[in-house]
């Protein structure tokens, strides 16, 4: 019989110290691309290789929709005039406003701006459910690493939780497809209030590579609202704890500034 | 160019030696015979009628071909049934490597196909697939229909993958019918049944098991998929192939790398294009260090199933270290935005690869480690034992591959019978076991894992120089299958181009798809506690199948 106990505690301290600390250990994020001037033909020549439109002009900058970036590197590798890369996790940011957005399937909806935090009673106790609306598995397993020693999500008094009846956040990942909607509408149906939604991953934010389609949306907001967006694809686990930060109302907490603002 | 206009050119040997099996058919077959290049290797396409395909699919049973999958194609007039077989043992009879298509063709306006599940009973789940997806009927199938698309949310008739479908248009629903209830197997006075789905415990994939019993064991586990059914074949028709690399890849990100190797090397077979041998190489050591990352994960779920917390968490540990070097060495976690046709999408420094190769290796030493921690813990063995058992039979029957289908004694593996990128060059076994229960899954997992860390070190110590990508990459029309060997088994990438270029057709027989429609097998006669547990010792992607 191994003895597990002693193990364990021989392993030592594994655990980021994010965020209190900012973590630059190699391998934590992939990064997003950094917008900069258009250079004549070079630029737009950038903006074409993007395959999912998070590149546009605007003016003489290049611009980056970081909802849609897919992490193909065809901005950074290949082109005549790549654009810089950088590192940072911090994407997480409030949804756009409900207006914009197309509200399904889902009734009294009670009042709230995208983004708010929960309020104070929830900061150092937030139960979050997570669901797989078509998921490509990357981003499930990101969500499922922040339980590993590395993140250890419980210090900060985040838990998953296997139910919406108890969940004060619902954590979606996926394009929305076509055949988990119901699924999706029933579980946010069965939060109480207050509740909030963060959608995590490219595919959750716009459909990513999938949507929209017959079979995917283009994007979970179009069936729940969305309160909170991370992007990446998959974003890092610790862009996905700087998301569950944010709604609960600690996203301050940290001391660097860094990530596309 | 039509499809029938291939060259016939006898190209290489392996490509005489598969002429030299259709001369052994003349009585069973009456149609046409093509031999065409296929990569460096051939494929042997007989056209036969519909009453000749059971006994040729016997035929090739007997000398050693396996099945791979049912890819239906719809032309201008007709519709195209292909279906795909490849030896696994090198006989002279069979050729080195040939890959043979059966096919059968047949009007648009006859949807009826017979039904080939009698000798090969591996062709269920792909029979459904087509009935769903293109509406065809395959007369003898005992159970179509529920499938792909659910029968409480879809519109009768409508069939998706038909070239008639705009993939851009919403259909209209039915409303979900609140009374919906999945069809009982099990009648019995006490008889109940457990759904389990699509939404269910903390992390988990999105799909349904309806668990029917009487008491503590489990009668029937009727599994239901394709709630994440994203259509990736349908919406990738109409795209350039470059777009659907990045559907090819994120289809199932966490083997992500494998697929989008697969449909590269499909890419690579329509246009000849040949791949540099530093690419080659260093696919071979990314593949492997793919694996290596996903086998660790997958022994992460089962330690977490049978609630032994802390080897969960030192495998975690180790998951972690391993995406991490990922993500240092190739700028992402998961290996995203690697493979491309023609080879890679960059190059790596001589230093940066020792330095992770080194790292791989020990993290493999604190993986033995707690291997040898796991094998002396009576309460996890326990667990696992002669729990979720599939036979050699049965892996033989349904055509498994991967992990599983060496976990029960059937060592199927493409690096060694179809070898891609440099694997004919590298030594490693593959590693197999007899029993087929959890636990034998765990051994292959843990083999597989230190034979990786071994092709991966062999890979660097022959790692030639010169450029990643060929300079040339001719993407014509034509089509052709590109197959790795994925961490969950053999996945394969049907890829069809048209003149413009432009993909008309994209087939994935991914390996979960093969492996799932096993799975209640393992999961009936055992209790309702081992049912996590046997689905963590399997291992299986639910996206990967879904699509």
């Amino acid at each position: 019989m191994a003895n597990w106990v002693f193990s364990g505690l021989r392993m030592g301290v594994k655990t980021t110290r994010y965020p209190r600390r900012a973590d630059e250990t190699p391998g934590v994020t992939p990064g997003l691309p950094l917008g900069r001037s258009l250079t004549g033909g070079e630029g737009r020549e950038v903006v074409a290789r993007c395959p999912t439109g998070a590149l546009m002009t605007d003016g003489d900058n290049i611009t980056i929709d970081y909802r849609r970036c897919v992490h193909c590197f065809r901005c950074a590798r290949g082109a005549s005039d790549p654009l810089p890369w950088q590192g940072g996790y911090q994407w997480a940011r409030a949804a756009a406003p409900p207006a914009q957005r197309r509200q399904v399937g889902v009734a009294a909806e009670e009042e709230r701006t995208p983004g708010q935090p929960l309020g104070t009673a929830f900061a150092r106790s937030l139960h979050v459910r997570v669901v797989d609306a078509g998921d490509c598995g990357a981003c499930l397993r990101e969500v499922k690493q922040l339980s590993n020693p590395y993140y250890n999500l419980h210090r900060l008094g985040f838990f998953i939780t296997p139910t919406p009846r108890q969940a004060d956040v619902l954590l979606v990942v996926g394009p929305g497809t076509d055949q988990m909607r119901t699924a999706l509408e029933k579980a946010y149906a069965a939060m109480p209030t207050p509740r909030r939604v963060l959608a995590v991953g490219a595919c959750a934010l716009s459909g990513g590579v999938f949507g929209p389609s017959f079979m995917c949306s283009d994007g979970i907001g179009s069936i729940i609202p969305v309160d909170a967006e991370v992007p990446g694809n998959p974003p890092p686990p610790l862009a996905i704890l700087h998301g569950l930060l944010l709604l609960a109302g600690r996203a301050g907490e940290r001391r660097e500034e860094e990530g596309p603002t | 160019m039509s499809y029938y206009a291939w060259p016939r050119t006898l190209c290489t040997d392996s490509a005489m030696q598969a002429s030299a099996i259709t001369f052994r058919v003349p009585e069973q077959l009456s149609g046409r015979v093509d031999v065409l290049p296929e990569g460096d290797r051939s494929r042997c396409e007989l056209h036969c009628e519909a009453g000749q395909l059971q006994e040729l699919s016997r035929w090739l049973r007997r000398r050693g071909f396996v099945f791979v999958g049912l890819i239906v194609e719809q032309e201008a007039e007709r519709w195209l049934l292909r279906y795909v077989f490849y030896p696994t043992q090198r006989t002279p009879e069979s050729g080195d490597s040939s890959w043979v298509h059966l096919l059968i063709s047949q009007p648009l306006a006859q949807t009826r196909f017979a039904s080939a599940i009698e000798t090969i009973p591996g062709i269920d789940w792909h029979e459904r697939e087509a009935e769903d997806l293109f509406g065809l009927v395959f007369e003898g199938h005992p159970k179509l229909g529920d499938f792909v698309l659910h029968d409480d949310a879809w519109q009768e008739g409508v069939a998706p993958m038909r070239k008639e479908f705009d993939a851009h248009t919403a259909v209209s629903h039915r409303a979900p019918d609140p009374h919906w209830r999945p069809k009982r197997i099990v009648h019995a006075a006490g008889a109940f049944a457990m759904p389990i789905g699509p939404v269910y415990t903390g992390v988990a994939e999105s799909a349904h098991f309806l668990l029917e019993t009487v008491g503590e064991d489990v009668i029937r586990a009727l599994p239901r998929f394709y709630y994440k059914h994203r259509a990736v074949e349908k919406i990738a028709e109409g795209r350039w192939p470059e777009d659907v690399l990045l559907l090819a890849e994120r289809f199932n990100g966490i083997s992500a790398f494998a697929h989008g190797l697969a449909f590269a090397q499909a890419l690579e077979a329509i246009g000849e294009t040949e791949v540099p041998p530093r690419a080659r190489t260093l696919r071979t050591l990314l593949a492997e260090l793919e694996r290596l990352r996903h086998h660790v994960g997958l022994i992460h779920d089962i330690c977490e199933s049978t609630a032994l917390t802390v080897a969960a968490s030192q495998a975690a540990i180790l998951e972690e270290e391993l995406l991490r070097l990922c993500g240092a060495l190739t700028g992402h976690r998961y290996l995203f935005g690697l493979a491309t046709c023609g080879g890679l999408t960059r190059d790596f420094r001589d230093a940066d690869l020792s330095s992770a190769v080194a790292r791989s290796g020990e993290i493999l030493r604190r993986l033995t480690e707690l291997e040898i921690k796991l094998i002396k813990t009576s309460s996890f063995l326990d667990r696992l034992e002669e729990v979720g058992i599939i036979t050699a039979k049965e892996a033989q029957a349904y055509g498994l591959v991967g992990p599983i289908a060496r976990a029960s004694g059937v060592a199927r593996d493409l690096r060694r019978v179809q070898p891609y990128a440099t694997y004919a060059q590298h030594t490693f076994e593959v590693p197999q076991e007899s029993e087929g229960d959890g636990y034998a899954r765990l051994r292959v997992l843990l083999a597989e894992a230190r034979e990786s860390t071994r092709i991966i070190s062999q890979a660097l110590s022959v790692l030639p120089g010169g450029p990643v990508r060929a300079e040339s990459i001719a993407c014509g029309p034509g089509a052709a299958l590109g197959w790795t060997e994925a961490p969950l088994g053999a996945a394969f990438h049907w890829v069809r181009l048209n003149e413009e270029g432009r993909v008309s057709r994209y087939r994935i027989i991914p390996p979960s798809f093969v492996n799932w429609h096993a799975f209640y097998l393992a999961a009936e006669a055992f209790a309702f506690q081992d049912f996590p547990i046997i689905l963590a010792s399997f291992g299986l992607s639910v996206t990967e199948n879904d699509r």
